[in-house]
């Protein structure tokens, strides 16, 4: 039997950044458990791309605070090699008469909210991507301070930021029950130990809602396949992350030489499926041979998949519950939970130890789901 | 020799230096080194690499090589330009009849 102060369940990005600023805040006896491997779950299969165009005021906010935290990342965790950090922007491509109209109105909400997005014709964009095919697309949106972190070697930095800090990890170890009591956490089993515990962190990505179930909270949340491929490395060609919504495309060339791309299923059901289809494969090569023919030239090496966590309204959540005291929550990023990690951390952290919330991050909460009524929606997804 | 000019991964040049300091620093499992040193991830996906470091991984671990577990095998086989492929979803690949 193990005492602990918290039980972390997730040891991907948000597990890993809750677990750095609890124990940086003075937290003892912090547990970390994963089932798998080091960033086995979405984390290690994310896009690696860090944007703060959004489309609803709440990412965007989440969004800054993130990206600079990433500037100060390998000096305030000391880390002795390199995040990979690179800021060449996101060159994000209207299609549509539509797409454009709301972009006029992102680029305005993003520019509120200290985003220094600018709106750009055809020209003005191929100047930043001349390989761009300059039929494929209308306008363009490009924020210079969005762009690319290494999410192994992110991890990692938290990793042994928080290990030096006292935080236990256990790997390779998987959560069975939450053990609850008259309202109250007493416990959580695992198929390795027994932890004595009335604080939990739902932290658990794509299995947030099992996790949430153990413990007899409901939480408002579903999982997707998204599937990405990666080609061989190549000479650096492309600053910026191309997107498209319309079109169902992100492509960005990694500092390593390599670019990866991805793109949604429309078609894709509730799952914890994980696999590669060839049909993705098919359709992601069409797309980006259409908007970015140079890079269509390249060999793809490999495809894999990892799961969304989709919320109702396409936003986290981060918060507790009145449903069961002790028990905190971040989850239903939906697909963007390693861009969101550094300020997810705190927040729960500040969650946990009762500090006082700044005002937009009450928004977070699950209980903005409880009368089923939406009012605010990210569109801004592929 | 010294281990830093023993090349384990030829796609990602990552030394036998690298894969023992990797496991010195607790990453146990042919997936963790990948993510940390990404051996295995280059354009041979690892068919190169993967039995010397399964028996890097079984030498430290005091184990049989074939306890040892191989990376997660991901489609292509082989690299494939992606325009090729987008041709042939198109069926505008006049090769194929």
């Amino acid at each position: 039997m193990i005492k602990a102060s918290i039980v972390i369940i997730g040891g991907g990005i948000s597990g890993l950044s809750t677990a750095y600023n609890l124990a940086k805040a003075g937290m003892k006896d912090i547990y970390v458990i994963d089932k798998g491997y080091f960033t086995n779950g979405a984390t290690g299969r994310c896009g690696a791309g860090v944007r703060q165009q959004w489309g609803t005021k709440l990412n965007c906010i989440l969004a800054r605070k993130s990206i600079e935290f990433f500037g100060r990342a390998n000096e305030e965790l000391s880390y002795h090699k390199d995040i990979e950090f690179k800021q060449e922007g996101y060159l994000i491509l209207a299609t549509t008469e539509d797409e454009d109209r709301q972009f006029r109105k992102n680029v305005e909400l993003q520019n509120s909210l200290g985003i220094p997005t600018k709106k750009l014709t055809v020209e003005e964009a191929l100047k930043i991507v001349p390989h761009l095919n300059p039929k494929s697309f209308i306008s363009a949106t490009f924020c210079n301070t969005d762009g690319h972190v290494n999410p192994f070697l992110m991890s990692e930095a938290y990793y042994f930021a928080a290990r030096r800090l006292g935080v236990n990890f256990h790997f390779y170890e998987e959560v069975k029950e939450i053990i609850v009591e008259a309202g109250i956490i007493k416990k959580v089993i695992s198929n390795k130990n027994e932890y004595l515990t009335n604080k939990v962190v739902n932290a658990a990505g794509g299995y947030a809602k099992e996790v949430g179930d153990m413990a007899g909270v409901e939480i408002p949340v579903f999982s997707e396949n998204h599937e990405i491929l990666v080609t061989e490395p190549t000479k650096a060609m492309q600053g910026p992350m191309v997107m498209s919504f319309s079109k169902n495309i992100y492509c960005q060339q990694v500092p390593h030489g390599s670019f990866l791309m991805g793109r949604s299923n429309p078609d894709a059901l509730p799952s914890h499926d994980i696999s590669s289809s060839w049909q993705f494969l098919d359709e992601m090569a069409k797309t980006v041979s259409d908007i970015l023919p140079e890079v269509a030239k390249l060999r793809v090496i490999r495809t894999w998949g990892g799961s969304y966590n989709v919320s109702p309204d396409r936003q986290p959540i981060i918060s507790d519950t009145s449903q069961l005291k002790g028990f905190y929550m971040a989850c239903g990023f939906s697909g963007h939970g390693f861009m969101f990690a550094p300020i997810t951390g705190e927040l729960l952290t500040e969650i946990i130890l009762e500090k006082e919330l700044d005002d937009y991050a009450h928004d977070l909460h699950i209980d903005r789901f409880k009368e089923n009524i939406i009012t605010d929606y990210e569109h801004s997804v592929v | 020799m010294n281990k830093k000019d023993i090349i384990i991964c030829r796609c990602e040049d990552v030394s036998l230096a690298d894969i023992h300091e990797c496991l010195e620093a607790g990453y146990t499992t042919f997936e963790d080194l990948k993510r940390i040193l990404r051996v295995g991830m280059g354009p041979c996906q690892g068919q190169t690499c993967s039995h010397l470091v399964q028996a890097e991984i079984a030498k430290y671990l005091n184990l049989n090589k074939e306890d040892v577990k191989f990376q997660k095998t991901r489609p292509l086989i082989t690299g494939v330009v992606l325009e090729d492929i987008a041709k042939q979803a198109r069926g505008e690949d006049d090769d194929q009849s």
